[in-house]
């Protein structure tokens, strides 16, 4: 009886864990970490008042404005602005407002400076090609109505600044006009705007600021010209840089009077060659000068007369002048040194220095990442850790309880909460049964590696990369991408896993190659090299040599492939499996996909290791009607459960699964601009299935009226794809799967019982495919950022489909809404089967966000990594932020929740063993009783 | 009654014998008009927008002997030439044969192929042993089109490939699926005309001489995405219920997780305790194909 009762209360205890979907709020933070960041900062401006908080307004690369706090370096406010809609220019105005300059000068706006909020946006008329520039006075006054003045190209605005309304808009010139220069002396009402009309003219505007009417203009002509940059010095001094970069031209304005004076930059630095580059402006009379990797700094004393002060070799990035008092300035110095970063901050007299706060803002421009395990437990832990963990142990769930049985007061409640986020377990740096915790290893656009703990979020170690930084034999070095390269299970107790690091030294397709290898649990690089051939694609191969190394093939700009590792060992295993390799490249300009095997001519040189393409077949779209726009294709590592779907009816459908399909979408060359660019007549898309291998198109189909922009994903045996419909004025998503029916007769039991079956048989790719393909599209409210979908360690949970919305968060969709065999009226086996009645739109469940309340600033991307528990799956978005939760499409059904309270369990069996023992002795007594009487 | 109903029965079945053939026959009857009847379109193709059909249907293949009539072009349409390279493991590929296609213009300015037609040239001594060579290395035989049927002198060429051992059969058999879209060829599917065995075993064919199989595929359009206020309207009347389909019994539902339990059945009642009896005479109750199950135990 006891047992039973048990039984059924543990039953019920399983039940209650397993019901719940969403989150509660007091869940968030316990499986999911969210880090904020703002990018790499291009322009900053300090707002340093005697009272309040001290501030730093900035704009960075990740098109962020952000005000941070000067103390801590924590962020205030920051807003993320569109990926069109970048950034020039940030100034302070009447120490309350925030004005930023974006959009090539068209847009103005003024945010408030304590909380973020826009006061004003005013949209400016300007040509496109021109640099704009953004100039708010000094010497502004609260009270007065002060004007901000932008300009671009030869016209001026001016804005009042209490509410962005155009005062005064003036045209200086009809030619090209670029002011490069604006200052306003002292205590005047007059502007000085400087810039060069054409390339070989100088001129000087004087303008009354209040009125823009033009008091004076002075032009010159030079004429060797102007390659379009020059520095203010002084008040009546500018300093250009002429057509060939090999003079310096110091030009005087004094009540104007233009006078011209040029210096030969090699009689100044005898060490010059090449071509110069002018830094922005020092003011304070000091010329920065950029030749060559070294920056010089000059003082300018009159028109003719420079004094070098200080070179600086191999710097890397230089500050602008800040002005601590009316006579003294400091600007920093960041210089490489191998693996560390030295700063510099100068001043004009010496003064000492400290870092008080940094931040790893290159996480927010993250290009690649891939997940690490992390060591395995080791024997040995000493046992205070372990009588430690136990009475921690103890005392949490303790408190659990009484937080179960609701008797704990405030205090305890927060301090089960506090106990709650801070797990020991979470953070441990070993791996753990569920594979919950793993390594996180980015890739960022600067060159950077860091690796992530998936507990907490933190950095365990990072890495800049050496190899991926400016030198003479790589000029403009950049980060790709990030892959496994040692993953050792056999030595996992000793050896540590690695992965690599590949880019390329330029833009190019023909720069050479970079590779890198990095230690996984410690960042230590233990081999990097620049290729002596380019990288066009890298493809990590099924194959581990005999160190469990994995096989990566290089594809280089001629199409030749190069084997990585360079092993005698490697090349062995390679060579036996060529045959079998076939790879496919995506000609997007040309549009036309080629597929190639490998084939070795000749012997093979160890050193070159050079393996030649040979095209096998081709695809040819026909320029005047298509455009590649998207591909997508299977991830390598998805693990697919069974290959039959049992349907309604227990009827047997086969799933076309094979690791070489290729979605491709194509859309007309027309429509290949904005949504609404073209009418629904001259928009199409069509989208293929190909098989890579041997280049046969298994289906395709054309939507029409449908544009881009075009986000797809793909998986198992079907591909998920997101587009524009004009004809509808709505986002569609459409869904095609593929079936085998090759297999269908294999439905007969006695076939299967007597091995007349072809299940066994090898599928070859150069069978005729006899598939069949069932589509279904359906209407979808949000345009998408981004598209995943789960992944789980033997596939066999349901799948949802991860989608970045365009309000900067993730969307789980269960698989079963895009499913093309949803019909208005599911018969009664086909409801039992899971088919849901067909709607024509896809609903959009708010407790379905996996990012909760939550923002991803500027998604990007979207991970996902299988944990060990096969129900759940790990997800990993970043973009300006990084977000990480898990996740478990049809819920966990293999583990218990981890509030789960076992002591409330282990307090129930003692109540049940109790009141047993109880009734017992009660029976016992009355059946004495019985018999007495 | 019974019986005179029965005899009416077999009298239809009768005539439907009779007439099916027949009515087939003069199915067969419009392929012959193919050089006039315009609406009969892509041969193997198959009208857009029409989801009902699978994918892959298996036509009855269109055999070109190569001596066949071009057929004479009319008013709409003309008949267009390009030809097919074949590359037998050499740097250079060589002509192999020649399609024939009819190029239809349509009223609102766009063009298509039609009635797709191939003559293959027989192969060469030289070719012969260029091909048993590859098939002794496992090698690709590889063909090409010209992209642009109309315009073949541009550089665009299709080109597939498939491994020599597919396609020996009892002659060389091969099957192309091209994929057009107006007058450009996007894709060549190439391949053996079925299934091609893995592990490839070294076989020659009897006869060398390739049959080939064409199959010229437009693109279809996708579905329409479903906007139904007024179905759900219908529906809601009653009137756009389906025809529910017929109640299976409970065997044909629950057969499968019934044949664990079934084979206990049998191992307990007729292994255990009736197992003398089953080794002298078969008993009635149980059926034939239970011997199977018998011979489990």
């Amino acid at each position: 009886m006891a047992i039973r009762a048990f039984l059924g209360l543990m039953i019920l205890l399983l039940f209650s864990s397993t019901i719940s979907t969403a989150l509660f709020e007091d869940q968030v933070g316990l499986a999911d970490w969210h880090q904020k960041y703002i990018g790499k900062v291009k322009h900053a401006v300090f707002h340093t008042q005697k009272t309040g908080r001290k501030r730093v307004v900035v704009s960075t690369e990740e098109n962020v404005v952000a005000s941070l706090d000067l103390r801590t370096g924590d962020i205030f406010w920051r807003h993320v602005l569109g990926k069109i809609d970048r950034i020039d220019q940030v100034e302070i105005v009447l120490g309350k407002y925030v004005v930023t300059l974006s959009s090539g000068g068209g847009i103005l706006r003024a945010w408030n400076l304590p909380d973020g909020q826009m006061i004003w946006e005013s949209i400016l008329q300007v040509s496109a090609s021109s640099k704009s520039l953004l100039y708010v006075s000094a010497n502004m006054n609260v009270g007065k109505d002060n004007l901000i003045l932008v300009f671009g190209g030869s016209l001026i605005h001016a804005l009042s600044s209490t509410d962005g309304q155009i005062v005064w808009r003036k045209e200086l010139s009809t030619n090209s006009l670029e002011i490069q220069q604006v200052f306003q002396p002292h205590d005047s009402d007059t502007i000085y705007a400087l810039g060069f009309i054409g390339s070989s003219e100088f001129v000087a505007y004087y303008v009354n600021y209040k009125t823009g009417e033009v008091l004076e203009q002075s032009k010159a002509s030079f004429e060797s010209g102007f390659c379009g940059e020059a520095s203010l010095v002084s008040d009546d001094v500018v300093v250009a840089l002429d057509a060939s970069r090999t003079y310096l031209v110091s030009i005087s304005f004094r009540n104007g009077v233009i006078n011209f004076h040029q210096m030969y930059i090699p009689e100044l630095i005898p060490e010059f060659s090449g071509k110069a580059t002018l830094l922005p402006s020092m003011h304070n009379g000091i010329l920065a000068v950029d030749i060559a990797s070294t920056i010089v700094m000059l003082r300018v004393k009159g028109v003719n007369e420079l004094k070098i002060i200080e070179k600086i070799n191999h710097p890397s990035a230089i500050s602008d002048a800040l002005p601590l008092s009316k006579e003294q300035q400091a600007f920093a110095i960041l210089q490489h040194d191998e693996s560390r970063i030295h700063y510099k901050v100068k001043f004009d007299t010496d003064l000492t220095s400290e870092i008080v706060w940094s931040r790893e803002d290159g996480l927010a421009s993250i290009v690649d990442s891939t997940t690490s395990e992390l060591p395995v437990e080791k024997e040995g832990v000493s046992v205070a850790e372990v009588e430690h963990s136990l009475f921690e142990w103890l005392k949490g769930h303790f408190l659990k309880l009484k937080g179960t049985l609701m008797l704990a007061n405030p205090d305890e409640v927060a301090a089960i909460q506090a106990i709650r986020l801070k797990s020991f377990e979470k953070n441990k740096m070993t791996r753990d049964h569920n594979g919950f915790r793993k390594l996180i290893i980015v890739l960022t656009r600067a060159g950077k590696v860091l690796a992530l703990h998936t507990g907490d979020g933190r950095v365990v170690w990072s890495v800049l990369l050496p190899v991926l930084r400016k030198s003479e034999t790589c000029g403009n070095p950049f980060a790709l991408n990030v892959y496994q390269w040692q993953v050792p299970h056999h030595h996992a107790m000793h050896e540590n896993p690695s992965v690599v690091v590949v880019g390329r030294c330029g833009h190019n397709f023909d720069a050479p190659g970079i590779l890198s290898i990095i230690d996984s649990y410690t960042g230590k690089v233990h081999n990097s090299l620049v290729l002596e051939h380019s990288v066009r694609h890298i493809m990590p191969l099924p194959f581990t040599d005999s160190t469990e190394q994995h096989l990566h093939i290089v594809i280089d700009d001629n199409l030749h492939a190069h084997l990585y590792p360079k092993t005698s060992d490697s090349v062995k295993i390679f060579i036996d499996e060529m045959p079998n390799i076939y790879w496919y490249s995506v000609e997007v300009g040309k549009n036309i996909i080629k597929g190639y095997s490998l084939e070795l001519k000749g012997e093979l040189d160890m050193a070159e290791n050079d393996f030649q393409p040979k095209e096998l077949w081709s695809i040819v779209f026909p320029s005047a009607s298509e455009k590649i726009a998207l591909t997508a294709t299977r991830k390598m590592n998805e693990i697919v459960h069974t290959q039959a779907k049992i349907i309604a009816d227990q009827d047997v459908m086969y799933k076309y699964i094979s690791k070489n399909i290729l979605f491709v979408a194509t859309v007309a060359p027309k429509a290949a601009g904005e949504i609404g660019s073209v009418t629904p007549e001259e928009a199409w898309l069509y989208a293929y299935l190909i098989d890579t291998v041997s280049g046969r198109i298994l289906h395709r189909v054309s939507h029409q009226g449908a544009q881009g922009p075009i986000h797809a994903v793909m998986s198992e045996n079907w591909v998920v794809y997101h587009y524009f419909n004009l004809r509808a004025h709505r986002y569609e998503m459409s869904v095609i799967e593929i079936y085998d029916q090759s297999r269908e007769d294999n439905k007969d039991v006695w076939k299967l019982v007597l091995g007349k079956h072809n299940l066994t048989a090898p599928i070859s790719t150069y069978s005729k495919p006899e598939v069949t393909v069932k589509s279904q599209s359906y209407f979808f409210t949000h345009s998408v950022k981004s598209m995943a979908v789960t992944a789980t360690a033997k596939g066999i949970t349901s799948k949802q489909l991860l989608i970045g919305t365009i309000g900067d968060q993730v969307l789980a969709l269960d698989k079963r809404f895009l499913d093309p065999r949803r019909s208005v009226n599911p018969t009664q086996s086909e409801k039992e089967e899971g088919i849901i009645p067909l709607t024509d739109s896809l609903p959009i469940v708010p407790q379905s966000f996996v990012t909760h309340a939550l923002q991803v600033e500027g998604l990007r991307g979207i991970v996902t990594t299988p944990a060990k528990l096969e129900s759940t799956s790990l997800v990993f978005s970043y973009g300006v932020d990084l977000f990480f939760t898990r996740i478990a499409p049809s819920r966990t059904y293999d583990s218990l929740t981890e509030d789960f309270s076992y002591a409330l369990l282990l307090l129930t069996i003692v109540a049940l063993v109790a009141a047993l023992l109880v009734t017992w002795a009660l029976s016992e007594k009355k059946e004495l009783r019985e018999k007495w009487r | 009654m019974g019986e005179g109903w029965c005899r009416g029965r077999s009298l239809a079945l009768f005539a439907l014998v009779i007439l099916l053939p027949i009515w087939i026959a003069r199915g067969f009857r419009s392929d012959e008009l193919l050089q006039d009847d315009e609406e009969f379109g892509l041969e193997g193709g198959r009208p857009a927008a029409d989801p009902e059909l699978p994918t892959n249907p298996f036509r009855p293949p269109i055999r070109r002997k190569p001596d066949l009539d071009l057929p004479s072009g009319s008013a709409d349409s003309k008949s267009v030439q390009f030809s097919l390279e074949h590359n037998l493991g050499a740097s250079e590929f060589s002509p192999a044969g020649t399609f024939t296609a009819r190029l239809k213009s349509w009223s609102h300015g766009g063009q298509t192929l039609t009635k797709l037609r191939f003559s293959r040239n027989a192969l060469t001594e030289e070719e012969k042993g260029a091909f048993e060579r590859l098939l002794k290395e496992d090698g690709h035989y590889t063909i090409r089109v010209p992209s642009n049927v109309l315009n073949p002198s541009g550089e665009d060429y299709v080109v597939s490939s498939v491994r020599a051992r597919c396609i020996p059969r009892e002659s060389l058999d091969e099957h192309f699926v091209i994929h057009t879209d107006g007058v450009n060829i996007i894709a060549v599917n190439y391949g053996s005309a079925g299934a091609c065995q893995y592990p490839r075993l070294l076989r020659y064919p009897a006869k060398w001489s390739f049959t080939s199989y064409t199959v010229l595929k437009n693109s279809e359009q996708a579905p329409r995405t479903p906007t139904f206020a007024e179905e759900l309207l219908a529906g809601e009347d009653g009137l756009g219920e389906g025809v529910k389909p017929p109640e299976k019994s409970f065997w044909a539902k629950y057969w499968m997780p019934s044949l664990p339990a079934g084979s206990n059945y049998f191992y307990y009642y007729c292994c255990e305790k009736k197992i003398d009896r089953w080794l002298h005479h078969m008993p009635e109750c149980c059926p034939k194909e239970a011997l199977a199950l018998f011979l489990l135990c």
